[in-house]
């Protein structure tokens, strides 16, 4: 049986890891990789919890796997409007770094 | 330790090595991308371990798949030489990222063992058949609005993608 608190922990180091590179990175592309990388920690930590709670009241339950394919889609929308502003922002600026995109920084 | 416990932390590992590989790569852009990949499908073979078998379908086909092409279509497209990579970010963001990653891990060993034992499942729980019943009875409301949100992010994406906005 899979300890599901080392599912837990594994979805907090994938987290972690991709909060780090947000923050540290520079480069749009890698920024937006790792965004995906941190929806996918949380989409671990939800099947972790519909495998420890498998029913709700209504006999089973199946509320974390729906809400991952619902985190899928938004992935997949976030990724495609992502990869078009990065597109149209290399077209203006010829450039993926994000500090040349200042416009709306305080 | 079991067949199942060994194939969890061996794809762990993996898991969180290639995902190293993503933020550390500075270099280049498409090994960073493949190492998207090997933690996509890394992650779906847990989810398989987890009995979700309909989401690790998807995780491959939609992620390793879709998401991750997309990302090396736009790196290749843009032919991005290695001197338009910019540098990371200097020492404090990182310092604070390592300080986040102590607490995340001091946290973890503190509350590791807390949780249950995982119950026993019913049958075929989390395959296609069953997942797919609940999702066009119970969450009809959620796939209606899946669907509006593809199409806004189709037409967003299109107009971005419009030479010039008129």
């Amino acid at each position: 049986m899979i300890p599901l608190d080392h599912v837990i922990g594994l979805s907090a180091i994938l987290f972690t890891i991709g909060v780090v590179g947000v923050v540290t990175r520079r480069n749009v592309i890698v920024i937006l990789m790792s965004i995906e990388l941190m929806l996918n920690a949380v989409n671990l930590a939800f099947v972790g919890g519909n495998r420890l709670w498998p029913t709700g009241p209504a006999g089973v339950s199946y509320d974390g796997q729906v809400f991952v394919l619902m985190v899928i889609t938004v992935a997949a929308a976030e990724v495609a409007v992502g990869l078009g502003i990065v597109i149209s922002m290399f077209r203006n600026r010829d450039s993926v770094n994000i500090d040349d995109v200042s416009l709306l920084k305080w | 330790m079991t067949v199942p416990v060994f194939l969890f932390y061996f794809f762990a590992a993996l898991a969180v090595l290639s995902a190293l590989g993503v933020v550390a790569n500075v270099r280049n852009t498409v090994a960073a991308a493949m190492s998207l990949v090997i933690t996509m499908v890394s992650l779906a073979v847990i989810y398989l371990l987890l009995e979700a078998h309909l989401v690790a379908a998807i995780q491959i086909m939609v992620y390793a798949g879709a998401i991750v092409v997309l990302f090396l279509f736009v790196v290749m497209l843009l032919n991005l030489r290695s001197d338009d990579f910019p540098p990371a970010r200097q020492r404090l963001s990182k310092l604070a990222g390592a300080l986040l990653g102590v607490f995340a891990l001091a946290e973890f060993l503190r509350r590791s063992g807390s949780l249950p034992a995982a119950p026993p499942l019913p049958e075929g729980f989390g395959g296609y058949r069953t997942l797919g019943i609940a999702l066009y009875t119970d969450y009809i409301l959620l796939v209606e609005m899946a669907s509006l949100l593809l199409t806004a992010a189709i037409v967003g994406a299109l107009i971005l993608a419009k030479r010039k906005i008129d």
